[in-house]
């Protein structure tokens, strides 16, 4: 891929990921987020946050699948960038929003509400991934140990979907169709493992 | 067409009226799709005439009201309420309709009759977007005795001065005031009198979350939230909270009722 289309492929991901923003303040500013704006602020932010942890896993069995697609690495660091982004703000906006800033009431919640725990755990699980993020800190922890620590985000993707589930009233299935298309990618990775490994054995007996 | 409709005494007054807008906007009708904005645009399939509510159970006199005979049993008040939602949400709407009591005394329930039993209308074909959720239909709710002769729980045919909106739950449903929202069962096919406590939908659900009496108690936390503030529908984020009231406000009404019940086990 070009320099060229490289720099204009970047730029178009992040206004893509910054319109959901976008429409927030929007809609904060002129009063326009629908009938309950403090729940369309938290559902929208983790509901961005977990699709853009989607498109940060489906890059490597994109790659695998199709060798033409290996620029896509180049994209992964800032989709899962934006979904920590996302993931703050979400939980900003309860801190502020339902917890009213009272340190109380968060650790309460945090106690007592396992949604809760199971989110500020997947949250805090994104942090050192983001930290650590940088070309400098993949220098200073070597490829393998750090390939090793990003492994983290397959439980805080586990954790965020459990948040989802266990948010939602009981049997109400609105989180089945994240669930599903994030089980097909854990899968995917062992799968297509395998299939490599065999067509390089076939090639090799050939 | 618009309603006549006759001032209550027991409306509620000095609170800023939810919008028509978000009132036909933002509802939990799950047969019509989970989101809140699913019934707005898939409940325009529900058949609101004709429509009659079989009343059966324990009572001297079983009966079956047509819709057009129920807009005619008593004069339409305008009835002003606080609406609670379980979610943490509220609304204050103006309803049309006069005391379920009213429609009761027409069946002479039988001194045996404890409990009153509500289902919905379902059609598989008509709300095709049931599979949405594992709910088993049609949606059922009930109330004690006395709480169904409470004034203040409305057989409710309108609002704002109109006929319900087929998402409000038309053409006919019970409002209960000082209880969440979903005890109050939209588009009523059946009322049912009997002795024993009914099974209800939610509380089928999830009994931990929704107890059967389910009355607003700001001091009864759901397991997911707390229930002590509510955010206001239709205000900016930063103003939407306010401290939610016992009984949603409707204490000097209702709380006697419950004289000696630990409101905390009979959530």
């Amino acid at each position: 891929m070009s320099k060229i289309a490289l720099i204009l492929l970047k730029t178009l991901t992040w206004i893509c990921c910054l319109i959901p923003l976008a429409i927030l303040v929007q809609g904060s500013i002129t009063n326009n987020l629908g009938p309950d704006p403090t729940a369309q602020i938290e559902f929208a932010t983790g509901h961005t946050a977990l699709n853009l942890l989607v498109i940060s896993l489906a890059i490597t069995p994109l790659r695998q699948l199709w060798s033409r697609l290996s620029w896509l690495i180049k994209f992964r660091r800032l989709f899962g960038l934006f979904a920590i982004f996302y993931a703050s703000i979400h939980l900003l906006a309860y801190v502020g929003l339902y917890a009213y800033f009272d340190p109380h009431t968060i650790l309460d919640d945090i106690a007592k509400r396992r949604f809760i725990t199971v989110g500020v755990a997947a949250w805090l699980l994104l942090v050192p991934l983001a930290i650590t993020s940088t070309t400098g800190w993949i220098r200073r922890l070597g490829g393998k140990r750090w390939n090793q620590l990003h492994k983290l985000v397959y439980i805080a993707v586990c954790l965020g979907l459990l948040h989802y589930w266990w948010q939602v009233k009981s049997g109400v299935l609105t989180p089945l169709w994240i669930t599903l298309i994030m089980a097909a990618l854990f899968l995917a990775r062992p799968i297509l493992t395998w299939w490599k490994k065999q067509k390089g054995r076939t090639a090799q007996a050939a | 067409g618009k309603l006549q409709t006759v001032k209550s005494p027991l409306t509620t007054t000095g609170e800023e009226l939810t919008s028509f807008q978000d009132i036909t906007h933002y509802n939990n009708f799950y047969e019509f799709g989970v989101n809140k904005s699913d019934p707005a645009q898939n409940a325009g399939a529900l058949p609101t005439r004709p429509w009659a509510i079989k009343i059966s159970g324990l009572v001297k006199t079983p009966k079956t009201f047509d819709i057009d005979d129920l807009l005619k049993l008593r004069p339409l008040e305008d009835r002003t309420y606080r609406f609670r939602c379980v979610e943490a949400w509220s609304m204050v709407i103006p309803w049309v309709g006069y005391s379920f009591s009213e429609l009761i005394k027409q069946v002479e329930p039988l001194s045996s009759a404890k409990y009153v039993e509500f289902t919905s209308y379902f059609n598989a074909k008509i709300e095709k977007w049931w599979p949405e959720s594992t709910i088993q239909w049609p949606y059922k709710e009930g109330l004690r005795m006395d709480e169904a002769m409470n004034p203040l729980t409305l057989l409710t045919l309108g609002l704002y001065d109109d006929v319900l909106p087929n998402q409000d739950g038309a053409p006919v449903r019970i409002i209960v005031p000082w209880k969440y929202g979903f005890k109050s069962a939209k588009s009523i096919v059946g009322i049912k009198f009997v002795d024993k406590q009914p099974a209800t939908t939610w509380n089928d659900m999830a009994a931990n979350e929704y107890g059967f009496y389910s009355n607003v108690n700001p001091n009864v936390d759901h397991p997911r939230w707390s229930q002590k503030t509510e955010r206001v529908i239709g205000k900016p984020f930063y103003a939407q909270r306010r401290n939610t009231l016992l009984f949603n406000g409707y204490g000097d009404f209702v709380a006697s009722m419950y004289n000696g019940m630990d409101l905390r086990k009979y959530y």
